[in-house]
């Protein structure tokens, strides 16, 4: 067999993995750069240490276990303090989207909070709750609660009004309404406020670990730069890179999953 | 001509219904069948919004079964007046009564946008129009007949973003028919469809109304539509009923006949008059 014969398939073949392989081509390509210019001596090692540098000291970390557990921990603290503040927003955004009442009860309120800026309560929360878990989870739910909460009482508000007539004519209970035709159709806002408050959560974490924590990746990057392990310190922060995309993939699946009615989400 | 039609509007029906025209004619020559649908009788009726007041008292009687088209220029109150029928706004003063107690299915309305839920199937959708009779076990064959009635029982299982104007409006049709009401509401049904679109959708509409006899009542702004469809055109300015004009062409109708065309000048004229009277003022 020619390798003329072999090429149409070969390609056929190919042609999917590498449309995935697209968006990882800038990232790999400025890795190798970076690589490029530590070897060559263009870039000293104590300014930036090359990524095999880096590798390495990531798979010392990952053997000692230290690695897993840190980001375990920070892994644990995003994801309940999420949840907790990103319940609590959703709450709200339902409550004050269905009800003027109490819209006007707490809207205000919420956004008086909302324009102080979450970190400048770190000295406060640090009386509070000193350095313990309560700290960064109070922090973290704080951050991620108001674009949660705009969001959804944005995506409850602007659910076309004659989408909701039709449902009461068409006989609708209260329940049905909010389930067959306002949730969904404030679901496109909901996620885009999920996320906001995905980018919000991991801010805040490592703003909060770097500060006052005694574990997690803010806390390994800071203790490495104690002992002036700079490889320990660029290898915390290209997690961060990671799990910040790990986050937003996982919401653009869920947002494909339950958005499939969706033109945008149609091939 | 057939096949150019049916190339330039995809939603258009085959023109030729003989079949339904020959059903129609039999029953016209018949006794007519006993109708399903609800009489309506309106004594009265006022409504405002604000200052501005749209109807200025209203009587009407429409007998069990009727094709009733309202016409009138755009703020005259037919809108209202079809709002106030299907119970979607609250009356000023006055009556309306439909004969005898009535289920909130037996009531239906078809608004100018489909306003099918985009996150629904269609058949879901369809399956909306069962209101309370949602949860019953033939609820989805139900469903699955009023969409082979609108002729799109192979879109059952489609978004409705990839639907076509027309055939989203067919969804809503067959919506508002699934609970097989007895007094059928239509505003402005069919504003926003192409020309081609809008026929093929008047002769289903006809079709369905003779099939499933129900009173209906067309709120529209075109008058060939309404002396094409009706049985009665009533002509409304300033919020009260300015004429009712009976249209006694037999069925089937043939758009473009001289009959049909007459009729319709002279009810444009009637409103063109009345329009400029009032732009003189």
């Amino acid at each position: 067999m020619s390798l003329v014969e072999l090429l149409p398939r070969v390609r056929s073949l190919r042609l999917p993995r590498v449309d995935g392989l697209i968006p990882w081509i800038v990232p790999l390509a400025i890795i190798l750069i970076w690589q490029v210019a530590c070897v060559g001596g263009f870039v000293p090692s104590r300014v930036l240490p090359a990524p095999t540098d880096v590798a390495l000291a990531g798979w010392k970390l990952l053997l000692s276990g230290e690695l897993v557990r840190n980001i375990w921990v920070s892994f644990w603290r995003a994801g309940i303090g999420f949840i907790i503040g990103g319940g609590i927003g959703f709450a709200f955004g339902l409550v004050n989207g269905l009800s003027q009442l109490s819209n006007k009860l707490t809207d205000t309120t919420l956004q008086m909070v909302r324009n102080i800026p979450h970190l400048a309560l770190i000295p406060l929360v640090i009386l509070w709750f000193g350095i313990d878990e309560s700290a960064k989870l109070f922090l973290v739910a704080l951050g991620v609660f108001f674009p949660i909460y705009l969001n959804t009482l944005h995506g409850i508000r602007t659910v076309d009004p004659q989408l909701v007539e039709m449902g009461r004519i068409y006989g609708m209970t209260d329940g049905e309404l909010f389930r067959r035709v306002i949730f969904p159709g404030a679901l496109p806002s909901i996620f885009v406020g999920v996320r906001f408050a995905l980018g919000i959560m991991w801010l805040t974490l490592i703003v909060a670990e770097t500060i006052a924590a005694s574990s997690g990746l803010g806390y390994m990057a800071m203790q490495a730069r104690e002992f002036m392990q700079i490889d320990v310190v660029v290898l915390s922060i290209l997690i961060y890179a990671l799990l910040g995309k790990l986050a937003d993939s996982a919401s653009r699946v869920l947002e494909r999953l339950t958005l499939s009615w969706h033109p945008a989400f149609q091939k | 001509m057939q096949e150019a039609l049916r190339f330039l509007s995809p939603d258009a029906e085959p023109l030729d219904n003989a079949d339904f025209i020959e059903q129609a004619r039999l029953a016209r020559r018949g006794a007519e069948p006993a109708s399903r649908g609800l009489p309506l009788t309106i004594r009265g009726l006022r409504k405002s919004f604000g200052d501005n007041e749209v109807l200025r008292g209203i009587d009407l009687h429409i007998p069990a079964g009727q094709f009733v088209a309202i016409v009138g220029r755009s703020g005259c109150g037919k809108s209202t007046l079809l709002r106030l029928i299907a119970g979607l706004e609250s009356i000023d003063a006055g009556t309306i009564g439909f004969g005898e107690d009535t289920r909130a299915e037996d009531v239906r309305v078809m608004f100018q946008e489909p306003r099918l839920l985009p996150w629904a199937r269609v058949l879901s959708n369809v399956e909306v129009g069962l209101g309370r009779d949602r949860a019953s076990p033939d609820a989805q064959a139900r469903a699955e007949q009023a969409l082979t009635e609108v002729g799109l029982d192979d879109k059952r299982g489609q978004w409705p973003s990839v639907l076509s104007g027309g055939q989203k409006q067919r969804v809503a049709l067959a919506r508002a028919l699934v609970s097989h009401p007895r007094v059928l509401a239509f505003d402005e049904p069919l504003g926003a469809l192409d020309a081609l679109t809008r026929i093929s959708m008047q002769r289903l509409l006809e079709r369905v109304w003779h099939d499933q006899a129900f009173t209906a009542i067309l709120v529209t702004h075109d008058v060939s539509e309404a002396v094409a469809l009706a049985d009665r055109v009533l002509v409304i300015e300033d919020g009260r009923i300015a004429n009712d004009i009976t249209v006694d062409i037999p069925r089937p109708r043939r758009r473009g006949s001289a009959d049909l065309a007459a009729l319709e000048g002279s009810i444009l004229r009637d409103l063109l008059k009345s329009a400029d009277e009032t732009s003189e003022q």
